[in-house]
């Protein structure tokens, strides 16, 4: 948790995911508008192709990461129950995590399986 | 720590909202609420590897009213959170601290939201309008 470790280490790592995260969202947003169709197959045959699926699992890591930083500072600043506030941030990264693997599984499943 | 409710500061309920307070919270509840949207996509893309009936679901979902004004509010909450976060890192790096200059900052940031957010959703009905 930050408050035993120092935040220094949270401080670099929310800027650099930020900063990071600026083309990756461009990226997203651009690529997102341009799908023309968005049936069942060509969503797939969009998310399975090579350079959009390692693209895409980059971007779900980066902004998963992103938040959950932002989350803790939001948790640390309104849960002043030493108890409370530890069982709220480690739920929520194991939630967090778990979004991240299945959404991860999903992309890969969809681009390793065709 | 115990706080014996005594009164915190800032007293929000008398607190004059402010351009610089106002986005100030926002950046927090645009983060909050971008959790929310990030979460769709892994919905969207979970539904794509699940199978056409569910991909189907999620689609029609996306596609009904509500689901159009969910996506417009996450591309408005998106476009600001960026804006402000650069923003914010020009801060970090020791730039634009005067008073002016926050102000000035504010409203260029709100400006450049609400313009990509405008070019992106008219890209949108260019492209679905025009293809489909």
């Amino acid at each position: 948790m930050e408050y035993i470790k120092g935040g220094k280490h949270h401080w670099l790592m929310q800027r650099i995911t930020a900063i990071v995260l600026v083309p990756f969202i461009l990226w997203f947003v651009i690529s997102v508008v341009s799908l023309t169709k968005m049936d069942y197959a060509s969503a797939r045959d969009w998310i399975g192709s090579t350079s959009v699926a390692i693209t895409l699992i980059s971007l779900i890591i980066l902004s998963f990461y992103h938040a959950q930083l932002g989350l803790q500072v939001i948790v640390e600043d309104y849960v002043h129950t030493k108890s409370a506030r530890l069982a709220i941030l480690v739920l929520m990264k194991c939630a967090l995590i778990f979004v991240v693997i299945s959404a991860i599984f999903a992309v890969l499943k969809i681009a390793l399986g065709r | 720590m115990k706080t014996h409710n005594r009164p915190l500061s800032p007293h929000l309920q008398i607190y004059k909202p402010q351009l610089t307070s106002v986005m100030s919270i926002c950046h927090r509840a645009t983060g909050v609420a971008l959790v929310a949207g990030a979460l769709l996509l892994v919905w969207w893309v979970i539904a794509a590897a699940v199978g056409p009936e569910v991909f189907d679901k999620v689609q029609k979902f996306l596609t009904s009213w509500l689901g159009i004004l969910i996506l417009f509010i996450f591309t408005c909450t998106l476009m600001y959170h960026l804006c402000n976060g650069i923003r914010h890192l020009f801060w970090d790096a020791g730039y634009g601290f005067r008073l002016e200059d926050v102000y000035k900052s504010g409203w260029i940031t709100l400006s450049i939201a609400v313009l990509l957010t405008s070019i992106t959703w008219i890209f949108v009905i260019i492209l679905r309008t025009t293809v489909i």
